[in-house]
């Protein structure tokens, strides 16, 4: 009979150490792109190669500059 | 490369809502969502300054803290995203929200509502990127075309400015010591904190107009 309950209360204690199901472990299961992976779409412009990050971000640099009119104007 | 970061510059900005149209427009946005707005201080009072105003991509996001489905992510760019299919639309993001970035599409007959939308700074969301179905739910990936989001690339006035952080913090920083004031009501500290060892550059708080 003992047995039988300690039995019992592991097979109780056993559903306790399941997945919690708590909502911080849904996650995106999505892998997000890099942004200097080219568009699928005639709109690239062009000044960078698609999948360089490194010419990508000066892409980015080089075009920020432009809202610079100090660089334009003066 | 810098976290990406938007700055307005109130000094210059003349609340035109061009960057608000812009945005709606490039991105295709549903009526009653507006991803950026433009916020006026003492309104119709001689001096009244403007900023507009969108998700900042805040680099400890209360939204991404409150969100129950972890639905948000944090690009390599230190933009913060979104995933649809993952939002429930339970409204959290927006009551803990600083900026009210957050926007929420009513629909259905008792205005039920939808899934959040927000800023994306034109990077789009987890989907393949430029692709018909990252269009449908986030608008154009513009970063992924090798250019900066619209609202601040339009600008008329070069007041909202978007981009690597440093660059765009050397630019409001020349601009701050050209004129001797300027980041007094929307500078870099009011907008991101002040910086910590290694962030982004600090613009200097200049003297009151």
């Amino acid at each position: 009979m003992k047995s039988l309950l300690l039995l019992a209360c592991a097979l109780s204690l056993a559903a306790c150490g399941g997945p919690s199901g708590k909502a911080d472990q849904i996650v995106s299961k999505k892998a997000t792109r890099p942004s200097w992976d080219a568009a699928a779409n005639p709109f690239v412009v062009s000044g960078w190669t698609s999948g360089d990050k490194a010419s990508w971000q000066e892409q980015m640099t080089k075009r920020a500059q432009n809202q610079n009119e100090y660089l334009r104007t003066n | 490369m810098a976290r990406m970061k938007f700055i307005c510059d109130a000094e210059r900005c003349i609340e035109c809502n061009g960057c608000v149209t812009a945005c709606k427009a490039e991105h295709d946005v549903p009526w009653g969502v507006n991803r950026r707005r433009v916020v006026t201080l003492n309104d119709g009072v001689p001096g009244e300054k403007s900023i507009s105003v969108a998700c900042m991509h805040c680099s400890d996001a209360p939204c991404m803290a409150v969100c129950p489905v972890n639905c948000f992510y944090r690009t390599d760019e230190g933009l913060v995203l979104h995933d649809k299919d993952v939002c429930i639309g339970c409204g959290y993001c927006s009551y803990a929200c600083p900026f009210g970035a957050p926007q929420f599409p009513t629909n259905g007959t008792f205005g039920l509502r939808g899934k959040m939308d927000k800023c994306t700074f034109c990077a789009g969301g987890p989907e393949v990127n430029g692709s018909e179905a990252e269009f449908e739910k986030y608008g154009r990936n513009r970063l992924s075309e090798g250019k900066l989001p619209i609202c601040a690339e339009m600008c008329s006035t070069k007041a909202l400015l978007g981009g690597d952080g440093d660059v765009v913090a050397d630019i409001l920083r020349n601009r701050v010591l050209v004129r001797g004031k300027g980041s007094e009501v929307w500078g870099w500290g009011t907008a991101y904190g002040k910086p910590a060892a290694g962030g982004g550059a600090p613009v200097k708080e200049g003297t009151k107009s």
